[in-house]
């Protein structure tokens, strides 16, 4: 399998099935883990992130030895494949944006990401539609055993898995939710969310992670704390507290429905028409908009449209995913075109009318 | 009912605890975002782990230590790697497992501090359960090795790297 492959397709995580997908877009758990006769990444030599590159490699290739496994070398990456991969969620800002050798290996339906040469030597990720926790934790802590059986990880007795930062020692493990909030948003209970949250250890962050904006109402809620608790505990914190926090945007849901019917069908009719008839559009306004048709589209306000194809949007709209479709390299100005020209195309098809 | 500030309808009415008594305001729903957002409250997406370890740390330095404790404690080395805990307070990485040993009592408040625990409670490894820090020497001997070679030193780099092959099995 090539890189080229993924880009027409759109990963597992944004099939819009499983528990609560209509709020809940995934769940996901990362393992932080390091080899224990190496430095870590900030005092590695150019040898040591090789031969720390070969060893998880060799390993890696042979628990996951089919056809469908992509082995990146993100070294040699030209920046929009790095960029591309980053508005995936299969690697990180910081793995695109450093120096020297590196890698991450993907499944064929981007299930897992496994970076090598990250903040830590290997960060394991396992990504799913919906609230799917367990299922998640399963399939990470498998890998985790079978790299695990051939590799020496930096293991303290008292700390757990050692990690380059002292905010993941222990079991090394972030489990993020991530939520579509758009009816919290608009009737500014969101900061509400936000505070509770905070109080009880829990970090709120944006669609792409640390220090992003919540663009398009998306907010990834996790973990902070990976030391004292068992993996199970951890889990089960974030399982318990998303049902809450998917009741509260349900209400407020019911709450735009029933006080302001009107103001809600003509913002979500509004975005829906300016999506479908705009020349040229700005990623952070088509996502403003998405947001709102996303909604629309669990309230039943429109009818011809599946959850699917407009959670695709979001990440299709993205600039190196539009330069990647479109096959050529674009400037901001003629993004903004293509972005328009893209969603049309994408939304008229997709509701049945044929012309532009 | 009009919003307060135009002339479109009032779709949000907000009651103001802040400051003096409560204040009613009814606002459209442009006025309601632009009176929220002004009025502060905590930024939105806020909780960046690295932020609040960097206070985190700046708190710890400045209750248990005077800034003459402060340089001497920054000047300490790890010998596996070579980091300065300096280094590590400035950057907020560590550079090999074994500065956890080395920095212990600089890092055991810290750990207390961001995690409320110091206790490993979940899963161990197969291998090493009991800990990893015999494979640590490997570290400093290849670096060692390293130093041996840039110095021209070769007698000492082959015995280094026979040592290293010895450790590595």
């Amino acid at each position: 399998m090539e890189l080229n492959d993924l880009t027409t397709n759109s990963g597992e995580w944004l099939r819009g099935s499983g528990p609560q997908a209509d709020i809940v877009i995934s769940s996901r758990i990362r393992l932080a883990r390091n080899l224990a006769d190496y430095p870590f990444i900030s005092r590695a030599t150019q040898q040591d992130r090789t031969q720390v590159e070969n060893a998880l490699r060799e390993r890696i290739l042979s628990i996951e030895a089919s056809s469908d496994l992509l082995y990146v070398d993100v070294d040699e990456l030209e920046g929009i494949d790095r960029q591309f991969l980053v508005e995936r969620h299969l690697i990180s800002r910081e793995h695109a944006e450093s120096q020297g050798a590196r890698a991450v290996a993907i499944d064929g339906r981007e299930k897992f990401s496994l970076m090598i040469n990250e903040e830590d030597h290997l960060r394991m990720q396992v990504i799913q539609s919906g609230l799917n926790l367990d299922s998640v934790w399963e399939q990470v802590n498998r890998i985790d055993d079978l790299i695990e059986e051939k590799a020496t990880y930096a293991f303290h007795e008292r700390l757990g898995y050692l990690t380059a930062c002292p905010t993941n020692v222990g079991t090394g493990m972030r489990v993020s939710v991530m939520l579509h909030l758009p009816a919290l948003v608009l009737t500014r209970q969101i900061d509400k969310v936000f505070r509770s949250l905070q109080k009880i250890n829990l970090a709120v962050r944006g669609l792409y992670g640390e220090g992003s904006q919540a663009m398009g109402d998306f907010y990834q809620i996790s973990n902070q704390i990976t030391l004292g608790r068992s993996e199970q505990d951890l889990i089960r914190q974030i399982a318990d507290i998303v049902p809450v926090i998917t009741d509260y945007e349900r209400q407020a849901r019911d709450f735009l429905v029933k006080e302001s019917h009107e103001n809600l069908h003509d913002r979500v009719s509004r975005a829906y028409g300016i999506l479908r008839t705009a020349q040229t559009i700005s990623s952070e306004e088509t996502m403003h908009l998405l947001s709102s048709v996303r909604m629309g589209v669990n309230l039943g306000l429109i009818p011809d449209l599946e959850i699917p194809a407009i959670n695709k949007l979001f990440i299709h709209t993205q600039p190196a995913h539009l330069q990647k479709l479109s096959g050529t390299e674009l400037d901001s100005n003629d993004r903004n075109i293509e972005r328009a020209r893209y969603l049309r195309r994408y939304l008229n098809k997709e509701n049945g009318a044929d012309k532009n | 009912m009009k919003c307060q500030k135009c002339n479109k309808p009032a779709t949000f009415h907000i009651t103001e605890l802040a400051g003096g008594k409560p204040q009613e305001l009814h606002l459209c729903e442009d006025h309601a975002r632009e009176y929220l957002t002004s009025s502060g409250g905590e930024p939105a997406g806020g909780g960046s782990i690295a932020a609040a370890f960097h206070q985190q740390m700046i708190q710890q330095m400045a209750i248990s230590q005077t800034a003459e404790e402060l340089a001497v404690l920054d000047q300490q080395t790890c010998p596996v790697c070579g980091i300065t805990f300096f280094e590590f307070r400035s950057k907020g990485r560590l550079g090999c497992p074994h500065d956890y040993e080395c920095f212990k009592a600089q890092l055991e408040p810290l750990i207390l501090n961001i995690h409320g625990a110091s206790e490993h409670t979940g899963k161990s490894p197969g291998r090493c359960p009991r800990g990893s820090q015999n494979r640590t020497r490997l570290i400093r001997l290849r670096r060692e090795m390293k130093e041996a070679i840039e110095e021209e030193n070769y007698e000492r780099a082959s015995e280094l790297r026979d040592e290293i092959r010895r450790a590595e099995t």
